[in-house]
Parts: structure tokens; sequence; C-alpha cells
């Protein structure tokens, strides 16, 4: 019997560029580079030297507070360069890849057969254990965390987001070794949409299936843990990208640390949005060769339009990156007399705009913030897209206030930045919600370090 | 449109830091905003804006008011032409041309003195400016008898901007609503020019245009007259278009329909709150009028005075009302009930709409924190029961 969760709160958001699915090609590159700041949270301790032989899955990096979480190479071959920027700031560990491509073995094993603790061990010392993000904190999970349970989201519902059975596909035996490593370590519960239908979904084993029904951010795996197993101070869950446990599934399947992943390439900026596949750490500029419609006033997005990190060219594909979004910035558009005029092309959730009219049609939104910032006028906006039982509002007063204990009691170590995506979106006093909670968590990360 | 940002984008230096014009650098940047929708992107977070911005939300509110202003206008110049006896041969144009210049002096001054002192406060804040004052500018000389002397007015917008308004840090935070601070102002320290049999008719000629009344001529609300224990000489049909005497914006219920169905239809107002304040302030009265304490029905309570106006227009102003949804309905019914409560019992104030927002507005922040701290102690129980 599986539950099924009818969330009434949400916006999907209709954007043109959606990733078709089609010939899914491999990516190559010359270099890759593992970039520290996609695992949140971890400060990063270098174990390599420049001009170092590396295989693939040795580690680069390792995390300063616990050595034992490494962070592996995608790829054989030289590291070639470690540049720092403000403060000595790792940026990036970039390797030159061999021609014939060397994996460290770490030998196949039956998970079956192992134990919590082996699992765990293998995770570590194949270096992908810093992948597993936890909440509180919403940061990369540290090994001395006992987790309550492990929660996979297996859909993605985040404007132009990459449809991950399109992932799954010629994934699935690796998918379900990954949820039997996890199952082995805590309880796991996997959380998919109602419209999904691919068997290694639906009828995945050892996990507890629940089929989360509504709109966007259903698909967040915060909101899922809200749902189902609400995270109290002193608790820790864990979270895994559905991509992971594919990755982890690999790793006891072939004894290789295999960091490939299916990307989805969108947005109305790219000529013909498509799916790739490419290992964490391709650059940008490989992914985005010959896809981009025009070359200035665009704007690359390492992620989707709602969560990802703006970037540029010289960028790599980070570790949770599954989608690479172009839009347009918007930096050179000129609207006159905005604040009265009907605006039809506009997308908002307001029907102060004519573009309901129109019915549901794709928009082309561009990175502009289409105001200026100014104290919470309306109430009640955040609410509508925040389907967790968190005042929202509320929250992000306590946080700007830097009030430790009213965070605590309205629910900061339930959410992630992410949940707040949407919030931000629609808020028309236009705050950087996301900074906002990143910076609250980080506070109280802080205080009970 | 591309040559006017051209000149804009020009003569943009002379008002950044260390131009010759950086003293006027809100005003500027005002009038930027005001004609094109800012082309900043964002740095971090979401890459993509919902358009709404609170500049929209400001014009949607005066394009609700819009309806209400323009019949309160005809209405002045009804009540003129009425009390003159020369209303029959008058003209539609002749009517409203009359109420018009009776209230465009009033919404220049009170645009004039509020926005001039929300720029200099930007300016000396170094803020950009915000716009809150574009809906209370037209809402304060809406919610004034139309024989309001400017002078006074001046002051009271002064006193609500400056005391009600920037001193608590400017649009969206303050506790009372502005607009209805600068009628207390008015009401508790001019009485005699906000109430009375005298000031609801307005008496001049303007530019030659509508009828000099001799200056013993009084006419009072229905409401006011119900407080004297008089019988109301309109009809049904006179309280709900309007053709009553009253405050210039508050007297048409059906042009305040309209301007909810605006408010309600773009989402901007809560109706919430607006359904709640009519619930309380319909189950009060009819309470009054069954226990004989009210002589006027239920209806008649909702139609007259200021009662719709304040329901679609006050008590939905989202900075100062309850921002908890469950804390909405009680904020709103809570008006509701309070102003007939005022209305009723206490024969000093014959309308109690403006007291009993803004009590309300004073204890909305209490009702918020009682349905925030339910959510809270949910949380501790989990916390317990674990």
């Amino acid at each position: 019997m599986k539950n099924v969760i009818k969330l009434r709160k949400g916006l999907d958001i209709n954007l043109k560029g959606t990733a078709c699915k089609g010939t899914i090609s491999m990516l190559k590159s010359k270099e890759y580079a593992l970039v520290p700041d996609s695992f949140c949270g971890v400060t990063p301790k270098i174990v390599v030297h420049e001009g170092d032989k590396v295989k693939a899955g040795e580690a680069l990096f390792v995390s300063k507070q616990y050595p034992e979480v490494k962070f592996a190479s995608p790829v054989s071959g030289t590291v070639e360069a470690i540049p720092r920027g403000e403060r000595r700031k790792i940026l990036y560990v970039k390797v030159r890849a061999d021609e014939e491509q060397q994996f460290l073995d770490f030998g196949s094993k039956d998970v079956n057969l192992l134990d919590a603790e082996s699992v765990r061990k293998t995770l570590l010392d194949a270096g992908i254990f810093g992948y597993i993000k936890q909440l509180p904190y919403a940061v990369s999970t540290t090994p001395d965390t006992v987790p309550k349970a492990i929660f996979v989201s297996a859909f993605r519902d985040m404007p132009l987001a990459s449809d991950f059975e399109v992932e799954l596909e010629g994934n699935e035996t690796d998918f379900q070794t990954g949820l039997n490593a996890l199952s082995k370590i805590q309880k796991t519960y996997l959380g998919i949409s109602s419209k999904q239908t691919a068997k290694a979904l639906v009828n995945a084993e050892n996990v507890e299936i629940n089929i989360f029904e509504g709109k966007c951010p259903a698909g967040n795996v915060g909101v899922q843990v809200n749902r189902v197993c609400p995270v109290n101070k002193g608790e820790v869950v864990w979270t895994v990208d559905p991509a992971c446990v594919i990755i982890i599934g690999r790793l006891f399947n072939t004894g290789k640390v295999d960091l490939r992943r299916v990307i989805a390439v969108a947005g109305s900026e790219i000529k013909e949005p498509s799916y790739i596949e490419a290992l964490i750490g391709t650059p940008l500029s490989i992914v985005l060769q010959g896809k981009l419609a025009k070359e200035d006033h665009i704007r690359i997005i390492n992620g989707n339009p709602l969560t990802g990190k703006k970037a540029t060219m010289e960028d790599y594909i980070g570790a949770a990156t599954s989608e690479v979004t172009v839009i347009p910035e918007g930096d050179n558009v000129d609207e006159f007399l905005g604040w009265i005029l009907p605006r039809t092309k506009e997308y908002s959730t307001s029907h102060s705009y004519f573009s309901w009219l129109f019915g549901k049609r794709e928009y082309n939104l561009d990175a502009r913030i289409k105001g200026g910032e100014r104290h919470m006028i309306m109430s009640g906006e955040y609410d509508k897209v925040l389907p967790m039982d968190i005042y929202g509002e509320y929250l992000i007063k306590a946080i700007i206030a830097g009030d430790i204990e009213k965070m605590e009691l309205l629910g900061i170590y339930e959410v992630s930045p992410e949940d707040f995506a949407l919030a931000e979106f629609v808020d028309s006093s236009k705050l950087e919600l996301q900074h906002i909670v990143r910076e609250g968590l980080d506070m109280l990360r802080k205080e009970n370090a | 449109m591309s040559a006017l940002k051209k000149i804009l984008d020009n003569i943009r230096p002379n008002f950044d830091e260390g131009g010759k014009l950086h003293a006027f650098k809100s005003v500027y940047d005002g009038l930027d905003t005001f004609l094109f929708v800012p082309n900043t992107t964002s740095k971090s977070g979401t890459n993509i804006h919902d358009a709404i911005d609170s500049k929209r939300i400001m014009s949607m509110v005066v394009i609700a008011l819009l309806p209400a202003l323009l019949f309160g206008m005809y209405n002045i110049g009804y009540q003129n032409f009425m009390a003159a006896g020369t209303l029959s041969t008058a003209s539609f144009w002749s009517i409203f041309l009359y109420g018009f210049m009776a209230v465009l002096p009033k919404l220049v001054v009170s645009y004039v003195v509020g926005l001039g002192i929300e720029f200099a406060w930007a300016q000396w804040k170094n803020e950009e400016i915000q716009e809150g004052y574009l809906v209370s500018g037209i809402l304060i000389p809406m919610i004034l008898p139309v024989n309001c002397p400017i002078w006074i007015m001046v002051i009271a917008i002064a006193f609500a901007v400056i005391f009600a308004k920037e001193i608590f840090g400017g649009t969206g935070m303050n506790i009372f609503n502005v607009a209805l601070i600068a009628r207390a102002f008015l009401f508790f320290s001019y009485p005699t020019k906000m109430s009375g049999d005298s000031v609801w008719v307005a008496k001049d000629t303007i530019f030659g245009l509508g009828n000099q009344l001799p200056d013993a001529f009084t006419c009072a609300t229905p409401l006011g007259q119900i407080s004297q224990n008089i019988n109301v000489p309109y009809s049904m049909f006179d309280m709900f278009t309007g053709f009553i005497p009253g405050s210039v914006g508050e007297t048409s219920v059906i042009a305040i329909a309209i301007g909810a169905i605006i408010l309600l239809w773009t989402r901007i107002a809560s109706w919430k709150t607006m359904l709640s304040v009519f619930v309380g302030g319909g189950l009060m009265a009819l309470l009054f009028s069954a226990t004989g304490s009210s002589h006027i029905p239920w209806y008649e309570h909702i139609m007259l005075g200021g009662f719709c106006f304040g329901a679609v227009f006050m008590a939905t102003d989202p900075v100062t009302g309850a921002r908890t949804e469950a804390g909405k309905y009680i904020y709103g019914f809570l008006i509701g009930a309070m102003a007939i409560i005022i209305r009723v019992l206490n024969a000093g104030y014959p309308e109690g709409m403006m007291l009993a927002i803004l009590l309300m507005n004073m204890f909305a922040p209490l009702i918020d924190y009682c349905v925030v701290q339910s959510n809270i102690s949910k949380r501790m129980k989990r916390l317990k029961t674990k």
C-alpha cells in the first residue's frame, strides 16, 4: 500500500525551452574540474598537488573537519591547476584527462550481504559520501551523524527541470542497488510523482514509497520530509539526489566511481533543448558548445531557473547539477510605464497583468528582478507556494532579526533554501529569500557547532 | 521610447554621488523607475521573478479607488445642486465638474504634501522612493467631508506621514493605517470641521460653477441623523447608489463594490479579511436590531457611512492588518463587530469604522502572535511526544 500525499499549495511555472528526450550523447572533454563550492558546508583540504597523476575515484580534496570524507576525481589524469580566490578559497581542482581512463577499483560488492557500517565505509573510501546531504542546515552530511531516515525524491518539478525518468532509463539496476545500499544504513523513503510510471520507481524495493500529487515544489525533498517525517531539533535526516543513488549503485555493482549523469540543457536561449550525458566536472563551455541561440545578454544557469546559480562558460557541472539552463539576461530591456500597462508577455500569479487572458502558455522570462526591494508589504504570498507546516514569513523575519530561538521554534531545521525558491519568485517585495535562509542556516550551524 | 531612456541615462551621472544634482537622486530614481521597469537583474537566488512589484500593487489599489472617487465627485455636485433646488435644470457635466473642482485641489495638495515629505525622507536616508503614499494620497481626500479646509488636511497629512509611517521605517513597517491616522488626527483636533451638520455639502460656487448656499444651511449624514433619533429621509436605492451626504468616497455601495471586485480579482486584497468584516458587522447589527438597541436593520448599517469603504479599502491594508490567514478572519470579524458597537452604543461617534480599524490595527500583531504560537506549540509537542 503506497501513501498518496496531496499538496494543494505550489506553483508550476511554464517556461519556454523544455528539454526534449532524443538520442542522448556522451560529452567528452579534455579537462574536468571538481568544485568544492558545490558541496555545501564543506571546507576543502587539498590532498593532491599540481602535476600529480590521479585515477578516477581517487580523492582530490577532503573535508577539513572530517578528513575521512573524500571527494573523488571524476576522471583519471594529471592535476593541472588548483586556483584560489579571495581569502585563499579553493575555487576548483582541474584535472587533464588521460586518453585511456583508469579507475581505482573498490571491488564490486553484493549490497545485500553488507552491513550499514561497510556501506558507509565504502561510500567514504570511494569519495561519494559527501554527495549525501542532510537536514537540518541543508549541507553535505558528516560521518558522525546518525540519520533517523533517508529520503530520496525521484522527481524534479522546478521549471525546465530534467525528467528523472530519462536519466533512469538504462540505469534501473544501479538505482535499485543504490536504494538497497541506503536502506542498509537507515529506513529509506522514496518520493515519486503521481505522473511517473517507470517500473524501477513504482516497484522499487526495500524502500517506503510515497506518491506526491501537486504542483512544484512537491518534488523538493525538504517538502517531502516535512510531510512524512518532520525533522525535530537534534535529529538528522539524510537526503540523496536520485542521480547520486545511481552513482552509489554503480559503485557497488562495478567497483568503480563513475560520475556520469544525464543533464538537461534547456531554456529559451538554447537552440534545441535536449539531454546530454556528461561527467560531473565537465566544463559548461563543452556542454553549451553550438547550442546557444545568441551569445550576449544571456544568463547561463548552473541548475534550474529558480534554484540554480548564475554561471559563465568557465564554470563546471556541479555535484548537484541536473540541468543547465540558458535564459535571456534582460539587462538591455527597457519597458515603458510597466507599472501600469496591461503587459501580456509577463508571467505573474497576480491577475493585475493581462497575461491570464491568454490561458496556459509557455513564457520566456528573463533574469530581471522587475521591481525594487521593499519591506514585506503583501501578506500570505509565501504561504501560497510553501506546502510545509511552517509560517514562512515569520521565519524569514526571525532570520533577518537574527533571533535564533525564534528561528528554531518556527521550524528552521526543516527547511533548505530551495524550499523558499518559489516564495522568492512570487515575492512582490523582491527580497532574496534563499540567501536569507542560507544565512540563517549558517548562523545556526555555527552556533550549534 | 529609447530616446527618452537615452536622455535619462545621459543625465544620470549628475545625480550619482559626487554629481551636481546628487541632492535630488531620489527624485531621479523615482522618475526613472516610474517611466521604465528597472532592468537590474538578480545576482543570487532565483534567476526569474514574478512581474508583480509594489508599484503595480499600489497602482491597482488606486485604480480600484477610482470608481468611488469619480462617483464621489459627482455626488458632491449632486448634493450642492439638490440643496439649491436646481438639480432638474443642471446637466450631468456641470454637476460632475463642480464636484471635480471641489475635490481636485485636495487631491493635488494631498499628493504634493505627502510625496514631498516622502521624497525628502528618502533623500535624507539615501533610499529609493517607496510607493506607499500613492494609495494614502488618494485615500485621504476620499475619507474627508467635502468642506474640510485644505490647510488642516495639510497638517494632518504631514502628521500622519511622519509620525504614523516614516518614524516606523516607512512603507511596509507602519503599525496604523496612514490615511486613517490622518483622519483620526483631524477628527480629534478639529471636530467641528469633521463632523456635525455643516460639513457634508459644498456650499460655495467654484469658478462660477454650482450654487452658493446660505451659511446657515445644514445637512447631517444618515448616520448622524440616526444617532439623533431622526428618521433617515433616504431610500434604499439612494443608500445603495450613494446619493446621500457623506465623506467624498464613502457613499456609493456600487462604486465601492466595483473597487472590491478589482481588488479581489487581482488578488491584492484578502477576501478573508473583507468577508469577515461584513460578517462581523452584519451579525453585530442583527444582534442590536433584534434586541432593539438599534432602530435600523442590519443591511442599512452595512450600507451607510464608511462601513463598505472601510471594509474594502482600509481593513484589507496588508501592512497594518493581520498577516496570517487564520488571523485575517478574526481581525476582519472584530473590525466589523467593533464598528457597529461603537456606532450603536456610543452616541458621541455616529460612525465607528475609523476607530474600529485603528483599534484592530493595534491588535493585529497580537492575533498573529496567537496563530503563529499555535504552530510553534505543535512543533514543541512533536518534540515531547517523540
